[in-house]
């Protein structure tokens, strides 16, 4: 089969070299069950050489009644990689968290020996399981045996994406909400909106259990729900002692790194202005066993984030700074209903909603999805003056009227 | 034939993670107390209840084989009660309970060519997209670049102990499926020809969408030989894509133009400072596969840079802001060079509006 040794991939072997897992080698483990894997070692080898890849978009392919979660690829040589020719991906939609248990590993591991290349990514950049590579004709074979073992596709297109979020309460002190239970209950909750794109383009949510936002939802997700508090950091003043015997030096690396110096050390105490405090987590994290995030928990809702791709990159800006995140999130749904209404309506082809709120102004977007404006959503009051007031006085109108 | 089938089962959507959680997560799930690193790649959190669960932190190509997967699987049965899970950065981590553990797992991981590492003030997995493995539009390959690049910074991950976090990120185009743009260091693959128009492109892609998909309006409507098609002003092409990905027949790749960047000094957490875009760093690199030295040089060079000037938990950007641009090009030698300078929207709020600056010595 394709091992190395017959020299046929002379430019890949050269990345089976060096201590880093190499993804050649896992093409090779897969090339000794599938055909498509040998085909695909060829290929890549040849763009290796010739500096350039081979793989084709466009059409529409997919299962049955769902509009997304299958990315149809075909290469352009296809007399000379015929396993290859159609070498579709499915995005099959992850536990929450990215738990397994082996047992459900394994299930995934013999559908797609049965169906696909053998090859896959664990895990995609949304978050999804990434089946890589398989022709049309398996693609619904591959679907029956999923659902049959209770997994569904994720997202593709102009839809909701796989929700996504980090480790959170599972294993995680810091978690202000319960990132997996959310996510999961979302993600199930807007089953229609992910399986059917109808939305001008497409919509990401990840939630982060804390301000350090282990999941990059700030500048990945549409939107970002971002653990936070609104009461005291709670110190345990004998682990403050402890660790600044055990050598932090926490006048310098603690307290003179905090953005809003609300932090104070005498050597045997440390207090904080938690009225200041912007929960930024550095102290938090220095100090593990000695501070912890406050007992009124909940998350800090923002909006907007985006790669580059139309208009330029975006980090998404907050939206609602405190809610408390319950089941069964019913405000919070109501929200991201509301957003996608406005969004469904006014959205042009391919713009997300940062882009949106980009051009229409997020005075106007709050207006328009009745939220009100609060300085919490701005960095800075506006410099210039050029401001679009709706209305103006003519002589002889009764301004108490319009006050009404 | 007409007999009754199954009805088909559709918008199931995941299976509960609940299911999936070993039993010492499902007792203290919420009520974790802290948690410590032990050694590279290892930690513990200790639980309300006392109860200590060990994680040990595996490297990962993220492209893997069923067999590989199945090889995880019998780890998490050996060592873990059968439970595992896939990190952000695509890690795989082994969770256990038994202390004693550790070291024969890490053995086993290591016989298989999976170090341990790239917890806390580490080094971690580089998150990456397909390339030329999988990607229409890439103008590298992701995985390679990224094996090359980690076989070279392997120390940051296994062993040394580093000022802060390091986060590393590649994409292979503007499309950026990594969202590379908020990194410490980014890798990202750029197009640098204009797109080619392909005969018969009317009777693949809608003339009116294309046109409308370029955010320059370089793209008009054409006829050639008395078919519609369009035009590129190649004078306002800024090689976003947009174009291709909405039409086939505007292929963008180029063995002879397409190469790489590098961006710094981006980050997502708010620990310390606010969340920020990575800045460039190196507009070009040439592609020069299967090792990229180029790359694998410049991210080495400006690792180094940081990991010497560093205080300790600055980040990349962090430390940047202390010592300046200017002397963040010094240190690396990198050149400056006029695609530095912004020249899109707002460019004018990247200038340097003030006096502020550090001079001599």
């Amino acid at each position: 089969m394709a091992k190395s040794g017959g020299n046929g991939t002379p430019m890949l072997d050269e990345l089976e070299k060096g201590p880093w897992p190499s993804f050649v080698t896992q093409i090779k483990e897969a090339a000794e069950i599938k055909e498509q894997a040998q085909d695909l070692l060829k290929l890549l080898e040849r763009s290796y050489h010739e500096k350039i890849g081979h793989w084709k978009h466009g059409g529409i392919v997919g299962v049955l009644g769902y509009g997304g979660g299958v990315i149809g690829r075909y290469n352009d040589l296809q007399s000379e990689y015929p396993s290859i020719a159609h070498f579709h991906t499915l995005r099959v939609n992850m536990p929450s968290g990215w738990f397994y248990t082996s047992e459900a590993l394994r299930t995934i591991c013999d559908i797609w020996e049965r169906h696909g290349s053998g090859l896959t990514n664990m895990h995609g950049s949304t978050g999804d399981i990434i089946l890589l590579g398989t022709s049309t004709d398996e693609l619904e074979p591959t679907f029956k045996e999923l659902t049959d073992n209770d997994f569904d596709l994720g997202g593709s297109g102009s839809d909701l994406r796989t929700p996504s979020c980090c480790v959170g309460p599972a294993r995680c002190e810091w978690a202000c909400y319960d990132t997996l239970h959310i996510t999961n209950d979302l993600t199930h909750h807007f089953q229609d909106e992910l399986h059917r794109p109808a939305f001008p383009y497409k919509f990401k949510i990840k939630c982060a259990g804390c301000p350090n936002d282990c999941v990059a939802s700030i500048a990945r997700a549409d939107m970002s729900i971002i653990g936070t508090w609104r009461d005291d950091i709670q110190i345990d003043q004998k682990e403050v002692t402890a660790a600044a015997k055990a050598g932090l030096d926490i006048q310098k690396d603690v307290c003179a790194r905090c953005p809003t110096q609300c932090m104070d050390w005498d050597g045997k105490q440390l207090s904080i202005d938690n009225a200041n405090c912007v929960k930024c987590m550095h102290c938090i994290n220095a100090m593990p066993r000695a501070l912890q995030p406050g007992k009124d928990r909940g998350a800090t809702i923002l909006l907007g984030a985006k790669a580059p791709i139309v208009e330029g990159a975006l980090l998404s800006s907050v939206l609602v700074p405190f809610i408390k995140l319950e089941p069964p999130y019913d405000e919070l749904k109501d929200l991201i209903e509301r957003i996608w209404e406005f969004w469904g309506e006014h959205g042009k082809n391919r713009e997300r909603v940062g882009e949106l709120i980009q051009r229409v102004g997020l005075g106007n977007f709050l207006e328009a999805i009745e939220i009100e404006p609060v300085p919490q959503m701005i960095a800075h009051p506006r410099e210039n003056p050029y401001v679009f007031y709706d209305e103006y006085f003519e002589e002889g109108d009764d301004e108490s009227e319009d006050d009404q | 034939m007409a007999t009754a089938t199954e009805p088909r089962r559709t918008d199931i959507g995941p299976p509960s993670y609940e299911r999936f959680l070993p039993p010492i997560i499902k007792k203290n799930y919420g009520k974790w107390k802290y948690h410590e690193i032990l050694r590279p790649g290892v930690m513990v959190h200790v639980a309300a209840s006392g109860d200590r669960l060990f994680t040990v932190r595996a490297a990962s190509p993220r492209l893997l084989s069923i067999t590989r997967i199945r090889k995880y699987a019998d780890f998490a049965d050996k060592y873990c009660g059968g439970h595992l899970r896939f990190t952000s950065r695509n890690n795989v981590e082994f969770l256990l309970t038994e202390e004693a553990n550790i070291e024969p797992l890490i053995k086993d991981l290591a016989a298989l060519g999976h170090a341990v590492g790239g917890i806390g003030n580490a080094i971690s997995n580089i998150v990456h997209t397909q390339g030329w493995v999988h990607c229409h539009s890439a103008a590298t390959d992701a995985s390679g670049v990224v094996k090359a690049v980690m076989d070279d910074l392997h120390p940051y991950f296994a062993e040394r102990t580093l000022p802060g976090k390091l986060r590393i990120a590649l994409a292979c185009c503007l499309n950026m499926c990594g969202a590379v743009h908020c990194s410490d260091i980014a890798i990202l693959g750029i197009h640098r020809r204009p797109p080619r128009v392909q005969g018969g492109l009317n009777k693949i892609c809608e003339i009116p969408n294309v046109v409308a998909s370029c955010p320059t309006a370089a793209i008009r409507p054409a006829n050639v030989d008395g078919q519609p098609t369009v035009e590129i002003d190649e004078d306002n092409c800024m090689f976003c894509a947009n174009c291709f990905s909405v039409c086939p027949a505007l292929p963008m790749a180029d063995p002879l133009n397409d190469g790489l960047s590098i961006w710094v000094g981006g980050k997502v957490s708010n620990a310390r400072t606010e969340p920020t875009f990575s800045k460039l760093a190196i507009p070009f690199l040439p592609n020069n596969p299967p090792r990229w030295p180029e790359v694998v040089q410049a991210v080495r060079t400006i690792v180094d840079v940081w990991a010497n000037g560093a205080r300790r938990f600055e980040r990349m950007g962090e430390f940047i802001a202390r010592i300046g641009w200017p002397r963040f090009f010094e240190l690396t030698g990198i050149e400056f060079t006029k695609e530095h300078i912004d020249d899109y929207r707002h460019a004018g709020l990247t200038y340097k509006r003030s006096a502020q600056i550090r001079h001599g010595r």
